[in-house]
């Protein structure tokens, strides 16, 4: 529990209801995935499929990492380039790079990444908290850093991540 | 097994059946009754009764009972419900089917019951009743005096199978005995020893008896579910002393043979349909969506295929994409409703508020036939309400005032449906005062709102749909408060439909609705834009041509502006309206490569450049914010032959976003 006490969110006025804080904290499965030279882990359960790269068609009036839609078996399907959202430096397409698709919160959003790697279960014990850096990455969509060996995975908590109104991918609510 | 399950088909059937019975005795009150209108009436309060007891919704069961009382006596001609010495029957029993709604409502949410509505609606019915007995003796004709003193002899032997197919003769003869004294005699000869007993079997018969007074018809009406899973042996009894002069049984042949028919017409009715949530439908159309995109995949692939070596291929392939095209037009019929469903609402608020307003209004409708998708009918329920609400309050004059005008006292609103290209357009027309062009152009120039001097009465019609804009001189708890017209018009919008006035002082104001006919396919235009296909919704677009550049004129060095014959309308640039990278066409000025699609959008016309025009074709609608949110400009998208998502250009949001950025 101590990733909650060095977390803002507690503080932080966003509309994600409480119960799902527990839900993302702590070890599990996770699927780990490439983003240039940095290893993220992400819920296994809130993975659908991991697909090949389409292409997309554009978006008018979209923020560049979300890169348009695609027909997924006749569900019309947002993309998110998780290189562009995170600033990372290339963010080019070959044959390898892969689209993870997820079930958010009832919404299905394919998520572009490097490569993926693997499946891998995580103690509670081997989730340390992330320590006070500044990042692009907002603290409150990261759960912790997973330690496995001398990997280091970024645990995101990618619910509330794909939620957020910063994403892009849901209304502005009315403030 | 749990009962609940069939509560809500219960709730459900009984609420068509109370909307029924509601225009079945708004058409007796105004006098536009057949035969059958009574029994249907009556039939609709005996399946909610038997339904309720099924259930043990008591409150149901005991109202349901005074009406279906009630409507037996006029059904018999023992009672005029029209007639106004017999007390306002027919506003008691609209009364009480506002109650039983209520009831319905209480049963199905668990919510307590309006237990002083119902004790109103209940005395009211029983003072009706203990009117009846008097009345009834000096109406009753010689048809009664010929049964009485005699019985009806009931054998009823059902089948063993009588179970399985869910009845209950304990059901069948509480519901006889509520017609009178019902004499009952077990025959259990059948009944094997009890080891042996199937409990799924019947055993049981009966034999019967009625008093001579209970009409026929009700008779078999207690047996219409069990007719074919049972013997029934119906007979009069003549009394000891012969003293009717025609025969007793002719009597009740005579009773039978109108109100037989209709029952078992309605049994067939029953057989013929089923109830199937929407989702499953919606489930289904989902798929032939799919198969329509990979037919026109198919097709698409096979048109570079040499004809001569694969004829047989294409051959089939022909003949699939004709099925496909059959399979989705029955598909989306099954969600087709016939605008009766929308239309049926209004005649009881027509009703009550002349009433309330003192005017006198007869509703006539045309076309309820017509038919409309499921989720268009229900969207446009509210706006119908609302417009034949406005041509009540403000369109129709008191009597006194049209008697002066040298019209009817009665005023009429026509509502008519019906089918023009691929469109429904719903009229609603009234014979009121018309709507008054001077106090309007009043009202826009007290709200500062722009308009010509010369302005056509089109364009004067159209200051109404503005928001906040009221001609009503007082405002009133009906309407006049500006809040409507607007609202109107953009839930008509939203449905892809538009609304039009039309009037003529003193002669009456019409509203004219023009929608499509469903909201899950869509006739469109293809046209490239900016290295992406978009869709062009057929029915917006005006036509397309390719702009010389002399016709190109800006205003400010800024607006840019196309003229099209003697018209100037807005240009504007697609690619540039969705950020998308535009073609190379604006390297070379005055080179007007690109063509233009002139659509018309929120009333006015606008010229969109585009890339290229690539077809027509019918597209399936995919809602973008399934996954995604709503994205100015677009209304939602679809996918190609070749597998891609197309985005679907809404051209009201596209003129609204596009007068935003030029007032900025």
């Amino acid at each position: 529990m101590t990733v909650h006490a060095s977390s803002p969110h507690a503080a932080s006025n966003d509309h994600v209801p409480p119960s799902m804080l527990d839900a993302c904290v702590a070890g599990g499965e996770f699927l780990t995935f490439a983003l240039s030279e940095e290893e993220y882990g992400v819920d296994i359960l809130k993975v659908q499929e991991i697909r090949g790269y389409d292409a997309v068609t554009r978006l008018p009036d979209a923020p560049a990492h979300i890169k348009g839609v695609i027909n997924l078996r006749g569900t019309i399907v947002p993309v998110v380039d998780m290189r562009v959202k995170f600033r990372l430096e290339r963010a080019d397409y070959g044959p390898t790079t892969v689209m993870i698709v997820l079930n958010v919160g009832g919404r299905v959003v394919g998520m572009v990444v490097d490569s993926v790697s693997d499946v891998i279960r995580l103690s509670d014990a081997q989730v340390r908290p992330v320590p006070d850096v500044g990042c692009p990455i907002e603290r409150r969509f990261l759960t912790g850093i997973g330690t496995l060996d001398d990997r280091m995975l970024i645990l995101l908590d990618i619910e509330r991540l794909m939620a957020s109104t910063e994403m892009g991918l849901v209304m502005e609510e009315a403030a | 097994m749990d009962i609940r399950q069939f509560h809500a088909a219960f709730f459900e059937e009984s609420r068509e059946g109370l909307a029924a019975m509601e225009s079945g005795l708004l058409a007796m009150e105004s006098a536009q009754d057949d035969a059958e209108t009574i029994h249907v009436v009556f039939r609709a309060a005996h399946s909610i009764k038997g339904g309720a007891a099924t259930f043990g919704f008591t409150a149901i069961t005991d109202l349901t009972h005074l009406l279906e009382t009630l409507l037996d006596e006029a059904r018999n001609g023992r009672r005029q419900l029209r007639d106004c010495t017999q007390g306002n029957a027919i506003g008691a029993l609209l009364d009480a089917v506002d109650v039983l709604r209520g009831l319905i409502g209480a049963a199905e949410h668990g919510t307590p019951i309006d237990a002083t509505a119902l004790g109103r609606a209940r005395a009211a019915l029983d003072a009706l009743l203990a009117n009846t007995s008097a009345a009834a003796a000096a109406t009753l004709g010689t048809v009664a005096t010929q049964t009485a003193g005699g019985r009806w002899q009931i054998g009823f032997h059902p089948a063993p199978s009588l179970f399985r197919s869910g009845n209950d003769p304990l059901r069948i003869l509480r519901e006889l005995a509520s017609h009178g004294e019902l004499g009952v005699t077990c025959l259990d000869e059948r009944l094997p020893p009890f080891a042996q007993c199937d409990p799924y079997e019947a055993y049981l018969a009966w034999d019967l008896s009625l008093p001579g007074d209970v009409p026929r018809a009700a008779i078999d009406e207690a047996f219409a579910w069990v007719e074919d899973e049972c013997e029934l042996r119906i007979e009069a009894v003549e009394p000891d002393a012969p003293q009717a002069i025609e025969p007793a049984p002719d009597a009740g042949a005579d009773a039978e043979t109108p109100a037989a028919k209709p029952l078992r017409m309605r049994a067939s009715d029953h057989d013929n349909s089923i109830r199937v949530s929407v989702h499953k439908v919606d489930a289904l159309i989902d798929l032939v969506g799919e198969l329509v995109i990979t037919q026109a995949m198919l097709q698409q692939r096979s048109s570079s295929l040499d004809p001569s070596a694969n004829a047989a291929l294409l051959a089939g392939l022909e003949q699939l994409s004709r099925n496909t095209r059959d399979l989705q037009e029955a598909v989306m019929g099954v969600r087709m409703l016939p605008v009766e469903f929308a239309f049926s609402r209004l005649p009881r608020m027509v009703r009550d508020l002349a009433a309330r307003l003192g005017k006198q209004v007869r509703l006539t409708t045309q076309g309820e036939t017509t038919e409309l998708d499921k989720a268009m009918i229900e969207k446009i329920i509210d706006p119908l309400v609302h417009l034949v609400r406005n041509s009540i309050d403000h369109g129709l004059e008191m009597p006194n005032e049209r008697r002066a005008a040298g019209k009817d006292d009665t005023g009429t609103l026509t509502l008519t449906a019906a089918h023009q290209g691929g469109h429904i357009v719903i009229e609603l027309h009234d014979d009121g005062r018309g709507l008054d062009r001077a106090r309007i152009l009043r009202k826009a120039a007290e709200r500062g709102l722009p308009i010509a001097d010369n302005a056509s009465d089109g364009q004067v019609w159209d200051l109404i749909f503005q928001p906040g804009f009221s001609t009503a001189e007082q405002v009133t708890d009906l309407s006049g408060r500006g809040v409507g017209m607007d609202v109107v018009r953009k839930n008509i919008a939203a449905l892809g439909g538009h609304v039009e006035l039309r009037s003529r002082a003193g002669a009456g104001t019409t509203v004219s609705i023009r929608l499509p006919l469903t909201l899950a396919i869509l006739d469109g235009m293809s046209v490239a834009v900016g290295g992406e296909v978009f869709i062009l919704p057929l029915t917006a677009v005006v036509e397309s041509l390719q702009p010389l550049a002399q016709n190109v004129r800006t205003i400010a060095g800024e607006a840019r502006m196309l003229r099209v014959r003697d018209d100037y309308l807005p240009l504007l640039d697609l690619a540039a309206f969705y950020s998308l990278p535009q073609a190379t066409r604006r390297a070379a000025p005055g080179a007007n490569a690109a063509m233009v699609v002139i659509v018309e959008a929120d009333g006015q016309r606008l010229a969109l450049e585009v890339d290229e025009l690539l077809g027509q074709q019918q597209v399936v609608v995919k809602n973008l914010e399934t996954n995604y949110r709503r994205v100015p400009g677009v209304s939602g998208a679809t996918i190609l032959g070749d597998g891609r998502v197309a985005l679907i250009v809404d051209p009201n949001g596209v003129a609204q976003a596009q007068l935003l950025s030029a007032a900025a």
